[in-house]
């Protein structure tokens, strides 16, 4: 009954659950969740700075890679790891395992840093979406969404090192917007289809909130 | 409110996902994926794939204290920044830009206004307002012309286009772009480069009005 009317809603409606109650869904299938997913929602559920040093651990020598190959001396790159990754701690509550991996989500902070820090400029961002606290987290669709970025990995790794390397110039920022229309990128439409049902799972969640 | 039928071309999308969009055209390809659901999706896909290359970048070594002196700063409170919400036909990336407050419109006469929101060498970027039956003065374009309708809708030779449509125009097309009858059409629309008017007068107002 996805419009029932107030009435029978409140009859219907079971005890209002508990805040931990999402935490606790998401906890039971954590064995099928990719670790940095797992760490991550510890640190958005749970304030977990222990998840945050594994994150750090995980990310940080490799935001340095990604940072140091756009241009960045050692130090800069330094400061902007620890810039993104403060960044990660403060915004966690935006994470939404269903729509992004943990990769997706600080790739994206890590490039805003970037682009504030080298061209003095702020990148206009869309609107961002709010979750509704009370949903309860969909396990299953984390993990399909989690398979879609695995085969994305395939995808990545099967290519000839000359196209692959051209998809890293493109996302690492190397190639100029004229230059990427010529490019052939990776299969992306199963992983947006997953992502275009969790987007509309949480439009019709916003919606019964309001 | 109709359907969505022209969205962002998908490479126009990755540059701005890989951040190598020029500012003028990222703010309307924001305000699109902000009315947009299909290219949201679209959107969080190429982080998807940017996510990728970056588990798969050569690490670097980090300083032996960048550790522990970043988890030091997890208690410290982080720095307010004002978020700014929809207000009207205007959507959050718009509304940013003008921090908050409605346009200053500018009268280009016969009905039609605008308010430059940026310019500078990356291009520019302005809202318009059309009134019904009215045309944008006939303009050819250097580089690549974005224009995003948020109110309204307009029609050209490429077709007709409604609230969150999206036309990317490059610089073969010359476009005359008229509002339809109902409400008045508002745009956001980007260049690379200031708009060249194909009339005498125009052309002479354009440094005056930075159009």
């Amino acid at each position: 009954m996805l419009y029932a009317n107030t009435d029978i809603d409140t009859v219907d409606r079971p005890p209002i659950p508990g805040p931990r109650k999402g935490k606790a869904q998401v906890t039971k299938a954590s064995q099928d969740l990719s670790q940095q997913t797992t760490w991550m929602l510890a640190v958005r559920d749970a304030r977990d700075q222990a998840a945050f040093a594994a994150l750090f651990d995980y990310f940080a020598p490799r935001l340095k890679g990604f940072i140091i190959r756009s241009g960045a001396g050692a130090g800069q790159a330094e400061e902007i790891v620890q810039e993104v990754m403060l960044t990660v701690w403060r915004k966690s509550d935006q994470f939404d395992p269903a729509r992004a991996q943990v990769s997706a989500w600080v790739y994206q902070i890590a490039r805003n840093k970037q682009i504030d820090v080298f061209r003095k400029e702020q990148r206009p961002l869309p609107e961002a979406l709010t979750q509704d606290p009370e949903a309860d987290p969909d396990a299953s669709q984390i993990i399909a969404l989690e398979q879609e970025a695995g085969k994305l990995r395939q995808a990545l790794a099967l290519l000839k090192p000359d196209q692959r390397s051209v998809i890293e110039q493109a996302y690492l920022g190397e190639l100029s917007h004229q230059e990427i229309s010529t490019q052939t990128g990776l299969p992306l439409g199963t992983i947006k289809s997953r992502i275009r049902l969790a987007l509309e799972k949480l439009r019709h969640e916003l919606k019964e909130i309001r | 409110m109709t359907a969505i039928t022209h969205h962002i071309p998908d490479p126009l999308l990755a540059a701005y996902a890989a951040g190598n969009l020029p500012a003028p055209y990222a703010l309307v390809v924001a305000t699109h994926i902000s009315m947009c659901l299909e290219c949201r999706a679209a959107f969080d896909a190429h982080q998807a794939a940017g996510g990728v290359v970056l588990e798969n970048i050569d690490q670097e070594p980090l300083s032996s204290d960048l550790k522990s002196s970043t988890l030091a700063l997890l208690d410290r409170p982080a720095p307010a920044k004002p978020t700014y919400k929809r207000s009207g036909v205007f959507p959050g990336p718009v509304m940013e830009v003008l921090k908050g407050k409605p346009p200053k419109w500018k009268s280009l006469g016969l009905g039609v206004r605008q308010s430059i929101l940026s310019s500078g060498p990356a291009g520019s970027a302005r809202l318009l307002y059309i009134p019904p039956g009215q045309a944008v003065p006939d303009h050819s374009h250097n580089g690549l012309e974005l224009t995003l309708v948020l109110q309204g809708s307009f029609s050209d030779s490429e077709g007709r286009f409604g609230v969150g449509d999206l036309e990317v125009a490059d610089q073969d097309v010359e476009h005359t772009p008229t509002a339809d009858e109902g409400a008045p059409c508002i745009c956001i629309a980007a260049t690379d480069a200031p708009l060249r008017f194909n009339s005498f007068v125009p052309r002479m107002l354009q440094p005056l009005f930075r159009i």
